[in-house]
């Protein structure tokens, strides 16, 4: 379902957002073009990097901009964003000038690593075999990263395992976690309460702040779960802990 | 021994607080930082520190804290009672906190959050390029928690402290009220509300309920329709401020510790300059919303902020009297200073150069009484 103002090729549009910061507009729905052009204009800000510019922050569907308020009014903000716009011609070239990584995660799943895995399999009407099939057998899309520190929003789960959130969300959730939550999936970095139905976990530190940049998972990037079982889990938590674990990372569609 | 801050006891919230953790919010990584941004900026203007230093921020009071060497200090945002040992001691001035002295903050008589600037600002290891405790994600601050009994919180070398008695100008200090009119710049959902619903926001008053901390003040009130009952949207950012409407069609006002995206449509966000008032609002406290234009915000933040910096934080010349003596003699003189001067020239010595005699003269006692 999209409306005029939803499609990819009109102009998105420069909201603001109080008085310190503009939301650039691009769509109003989760869509993996409107998804690449708030990357690409994210991009091309940051290359301008004009000098009212503070901070940027994209989503799924738009770009907000916070900008130096003290000393730029907002109608010279808009318009030069709006110029910005009119004027990129690179907005549909990221997608094809971007290699596609795929970032392999090795996935416990089931059990004390994914206590709802059994529930969500039920829902589906199937076995909780098919239900990890099903789940690993997809590269989902980063659309952004939001809600706690690397949290990955992740798209394109299969319908047949999507599972409504748990009635009453836990209060803690281990990092790491692996979960459901209608049609999306995603990876708790950080232990947090949280009410997504939790199917497995996965022992690779997806946020640290000590790197640069802290989150290890980029939007546009994508990821695929890799079943494991317990003990390869232990090993590759170890590894992780001496800082000796590397992420498999290869090109989608190889 | 470099210079510290005891934690003898936190009260139910002490957090190292700076400016914030900004430049990371496309990670997930949320901005923290003060409550009331205003108390820290004017507590380190007091004391001549960088605008950002980290600061304690101390919610509700019952926290006590002991300074390990002379420190120049300031307390700004609301009014826990203070004391240093014993001492009442008055916000939004400079003081000195002797080596051992124990500073106490009994508890809220006004606003709920002080904060504790102290001459270099705490010296926390950054994380991310702040000092800001976000606790929820464990980061800044000591190991990313909340102060507890017994730590110990090293300062930054005191480089241009202005020293004590510096004072913000009470005719500068916000009114901490019960009712409070809270500007509102509007968007960017607010198409997804009813008329009536926008009508209902700007026209009732909502209350603080118990539910409020650092991410959030939860309001209490008259619901607010969204068209179609949609209150959702295709999560996007949030700012420091922003209202937000869930189902429940009651307001929630994004504060500091705020997630840095959302999935609820934001009826407007709230204007910069009144975002102290919020952070200073406690339970019960009564808010009623007006609408603002962006440019009209923007100059109010300006004039506020121009204020604040141009505000004479020394007070005004005085001419004093000063008693001293020079080779055995006893003389009286006559000194314009600024107040704040005046505590740090007892006691330390001048040149002075009397019919012909070159002396070097110790300047004993100053009444502090202007003459004119």
């Amino acid at each position: 379902m999209s409306t005029d103002v939803d499609q990819p090729s009109d102009p998105p549009s420069v909201v603001p957002v109080g008085d310190q910061a503009v939301n650039v507009e691009f769509g109003a729905e989760i869509d993996d073009a409107i998804n690449e052009r708030v990357y690409a204009f994210a991009d091309a800000l940051s290359a301008q990097s004009p000098s009212w510019m503070r901070e940027l922050v994209p989503t799924y569907r738009s770009l907000l901009v916070y900008y130096d308020a003290l000393t730029f009014d907002l109608d010279t903000v808009t318009a030069e964003l709006q110029a910005l716009i009119s004027g990129a011609g690179t907005q549909n070239a990221r997608e094809a000038e971007r290699s596609q990584l795929v970032y392999e995660l090795p996935t416990a799943y089931g059990g004390d690593y994914g206590p709802d895995l059994d529930s969500v399999a039920e829902n589906a009407g199937i076995d909780a075999g098919e239900a990890v099939a099903i789940h690993s057998g997809t590269a989902y899309r980063v659309y952004m990263i939001g809600f706690s520190p690397g949290f990955p929003y992740l798209g394109g789960m299969d319908q047949r395992i999507a599972t409504p959130r748990l009635p009453t969300p836990r209060t803690r959730v281990p990092a790491g976690s692996v979960g459901i939550a209608e049609s999306q999936t995603g990876v708790y970095p950080t232990a947090s309460p949280g009410g997504w139905q939790l199917i497995g976990r996965t022992p690779v530190r997806l946020f640290d702040h000590e790197r640069t940049p802290p989150s290890v998972l980029q939007p546009g990037h994508f990821v695929r779960f890799v079943p494991i079982e317990p003990a390869e889990y232990a090993e590759v938590e170890q590894a992780v802990a001496r800082g000796d674990f590397e992420i498999k990372v290869s090109e989608l569609g190889r | 021994m470099s210079r510290e801050l005891i934690v003898h006891g936190p009260g139910p919230l002490s957090l190292v607080q700076d400016a914030g953790r900004s430049d990371y919010q496309r990670y997930g990584v949320s901005v923290s930082g003060a409550l009331d941004p205003e108390a820290l900026l004017i507590g380190n203007l007091l004391i001549g520190n960088d605008e950002a230093a980290a600061a304690i921020e101390v919610t509700f009071g019952g926290a006590e804290f002991e300074f390990t060497h002379d420190t120049v200090a300031a307390l700004t945002g609301g009014d826990l009672q203070p004391s240093l040992d014993g001492t009442p001691l008055s916000l939004w001035e400079s003081f000195v906190a002797p080596a051992g002295s124990v500073l106490r903050m009994a508890g809220p008589r006004n606003g709920l959050r002080s904060y504790l600037a102290v001459e270099g600002g705490i010296d926390t290891e950054p994380v991310l390029a702040s000092r800001s405790t976000h606790v929820s994600s464990a980061l800044g601050g000591i190991d990313g928690t909340a102060l507890k009994a017994g730590d110990r919180l090293r300062l930054g070398p005191a480089e241009s402290t202005d020293g004590p008695g510096a004072q913000f100008p009470e005719n500068l200090r916000l009114e901490r009220a019960n009712e409070l009119q809270i500007r509102v710049v509007p968007g960017p959902q607010d198409a997804q509300f009813t008329d009536s619903g926008i009508e209902t926001f700007y026209s009732s008053t909502y209350t603080v309920t118990e539910s409020s901390d650092r991410q959030g003040l939860r309001l209490d009130g008259p619901e607010i329709g969204a068209v179609d009952e949609r209150y959702d949207i295709v999560s996007d950012a949030v700012a420091f401020g922003s209202v937000q409407v869930p189902g429940d069609g009651k307001p929630i006002i994004l504060l500091a510790d705020r997630q840095t995206t959302g999935g609820y449509a934001k009826i407007g966000v709230v204007a910069t300059v009144d975002l102290p008032l919020l952070a200073q609002a406690a339970p019960g406290v009564a808010i009623q919303f007006v609408r603002i234009s962006a440019s009209e915000a923007q100059s109010l933040m300006r004039e506020r902020r121009t204020a604040i910096l141009d505000a004479d934080l020394l007070g005004d010349l005085k001419a004093v009297r000063s008693a001293m003596s020079v080779n055995g003699v006893e003389v009286e003189l006559e000194i314009e200073c600024r107040p704040q001067q005046l505590a740090r020239s007892e006691g330390t010595s001048a040149t002075a150069t009397i019919n012909g005699l070159t002396s070097t003269v110790r300047i004993e006692e100053i009444d502090p009484e202007p003459l004119v």
